[in-house]
């Protein structure tokens, strides 16, 4: 445990890089991927390069390694629960490129090139986003720990336009399971949120 | 997880070749069932390769008026598709009956129909299973048998082939379109999906081929189609019975009907049974419940899952009503 605080602590100080540094390392190996067929990468740890909450992030990870345990356990970023790391719960929701997803199932070297955005990266300018006012307004959890998956699943949802009627919000959030039973406010806070 | 290495196919000849240089490698979609698969150790695939960045994802009309489902089209983006939704109600609704937001997001329309059963000793690599260990027994056989087939099992693998766009999917004479390392070919939709004579093979895919696309024309018949799902909550959940049912109904008589099932069998099941009852008469309640009991007739109940055939039955009758004699 003490290795991996130790690691984790050091990288967020190795990050806080010039983003011009960072940049030279995305364009290096594309241009000699789009020349030859693909190589087999792995299974030992390989570069990749995340782009979370509008940051990049160098990485070396083996290509088993998911999403949910990169922002987890290696960027330090630990909003993204994890229930049940088999697609079963919703409490690792994270966007991609806008769309909500379960990062227990998706492969970090996998989303390269795309955008992640996690609880963490909602807030603006220090304000937070109106779905997480809306949860806190709407008193829409208990003890927590569904609930930045509840908050992704929900900003995701109302930009596919789904939060018509309860029915459809209830229908439409129902990828996200609490374990104490919030759903009444949770749906409350949805609708909130999407007339806001 | 067992380490695995990774590379990304940028044409079918990459993920052909790099296929080749494996030994046990796996195409990667939307990772919803292999990534499941590989944390349960029941898939132990060396390498996966991704073939995300293939162009597979288009959803639409060719020249000669058919829909064309690209193998990489995403479930939500086709269960949304304008053109697929008139073309096929049934199959939108299946679609959107399916999974979760999130995972619908993901998951890919080839690895849907490729997905592997949900059957609990399956993915549980302590207990015996001749589907992944050819051989070994079927421990569903006098066990937890709940959620198992009524039709077309055997002494083998009594397991039911978990997808609801398959369901539907049989309503409309699909055609699969298939491209592997010796070339391209067409197979029918129906019987690509296999019972379990030989329960490790679930489909007839051979080694090494992608599935491209999915094909079918629609007719009168596939436009007045609808999906119907029974399980155990109101959503996120596999079917415990499903039907699909067409019906082309002109001057008050059945001209053609289809009718699938899902959650009873090894292979999405069409019921030629019901629909020959359903053929050349007038749609009425009582021909319905006819339709039901033909349909189900041959329905062979595990220990725990007799409820199943009252189940489909009462499903079906509902599936029929609401498109033969809509309110
Ligand atoms: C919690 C949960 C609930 C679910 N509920 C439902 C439900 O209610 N109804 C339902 O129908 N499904 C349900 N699913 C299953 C889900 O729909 C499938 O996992 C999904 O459709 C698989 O697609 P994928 O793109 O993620 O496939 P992958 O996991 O990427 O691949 C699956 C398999 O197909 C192969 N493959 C994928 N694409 C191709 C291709 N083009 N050519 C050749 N081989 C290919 C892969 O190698 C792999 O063997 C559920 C899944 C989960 C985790
Ligand atoms: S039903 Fe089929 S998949 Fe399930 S344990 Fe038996 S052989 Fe395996
Ligand atoms: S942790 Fe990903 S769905 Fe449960
Ligand atoms: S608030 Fe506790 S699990 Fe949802």
């Amino acid at each position: 445990m003490d290795d991996r605080t130790f690691s984790r602590r050091r990288f967020l100080i190795g990050t806080a890089l010039p983003a011009a540094a960072l940049g030279m390392g995305l364009s290096a190996p594309a241009a000699v991927e789009a020349q030859t067929a693909p190589a087999l990468m792995g299974p030992e740890p390989v570069d990749v390069m995340l782009q979370v909450n509008g940051r990049a992030y160098p990485l070396k990870v083996e290509p088993r390694v998911t999403l949910l345990d990169a922002l987890r356990e290696r960027l330090g970023l630990t909003g993204s629960k994890k229930g049940c790391d088999q697609g079963q719960c919703g409490a690792c929701t994270v966007l991609v490129d806008g769309r909500r997803v379960n990062a227990c199932l998706t492969l970090a070297v996998a989303t390269e090139g795309k955008q992640v955005t996690t609880v963490e990266g909602l807030a603006r300018g220090g304000r937070l986003h109106p779905v997480q006012q809306a949860f806190i307004d709407n008193d829409a959890f208990q003890c927590g720990y569904c609930t930045p998956g509840q908050i992704c699943s929900a900003v995701g949802l109302i930009a596919e336009g789904r939060a018509g009627s309860d029915a459809q919000i209830r229908e439409s959030m129902s990828g996200n399971i609490c374990r104490c039973g919030a759903y009444t406010n949770i749906v409350r806070a949805v609708n909130a949120a999407a007339r806001a | 997880m067992r380490p695995f290495s990774y590379a990304r196919a940028r044409t079918e000849q990459d993920a052909f070749s790099t296929l080749a240089q494996t030994a046990r490698g796996a195409y990667l979609a939307g990772g919803t069932n292999l990534i499941d698969l590989i944390k349960l150790e029941v898939a132990k695939p060396d390498a996966v390769i991704d073939i995300n960045a293939l162009p597979l994802a288009a959803i639409e009309t060719t020249p000669s008026g058919e829909l064309r489902i690209g193998a990489l089209a995403r479930m939500s983006d086709t269960a949304d598709h304008p053109a697929l939704r008139s073309a096929a109600p049934a199959i939108s609704q299946a679609l959107n009956l399916s999974a979760s937001a999130q995972l619908r997001n993901m998951a890919t329309i080839g690895g849907n129909v490729l997905q592997r059963t949900r059957c609990v000793y399956f993915r549980d690599i302590s207990q015996p299973c001749n589907k992944r260990r050819p051989g070994s027994g079927c421990s569903a056989i006098g066990g937890d048998d709940r959620k198992m087939a009524i039709l077309g099992a055997n002494d083998r693998c009594i397991a039911v082939h978990p997808s609801d766009f398959a369901v539907a999917m049989l309503l409309v004479d699909a055609t699969i379109h298939l491209r592997g390392p010796a070339g391209e070919r067409t197979v029918p939709f129906l019987g690509f999906h296999r019972l379990p004579d030989d329960p490790s093979r679930d489909t007839n895919i051979q080694p090494g081929e992608l599935i491209t696309a999915l094909t079918f024309m629609p007719s009168a018949l596939t436009r007045s189609s609808t999906y119907i799902k029974v399980r155990d909550r109101a959503s996120y959940e596999f079917a415990l019975v499903s039907v699909a049912a067409a019906l082309e109904v002109t001057g008050g008589t059945i001209r053609d009907a289809r009718i699938g099932l899902g959650g009873v069998a090894h292979a999405p099941w069409r019921s030629r049974e019901a629909e020959a009852v359903l053929i050349g008469k007038v749609p009425s309640r009582d021909l319905f419940t006819a339709a039901a009991e033909a349909g189900l007739q041959a329905a062979v109940p595990q220990r725990l899952n007799r409820f199943k055939i009252r189940m489909a039955k009462n499903a079906m009758i509902r599936a029929l009503t609401s498109v033969g004699m809509p309110a």
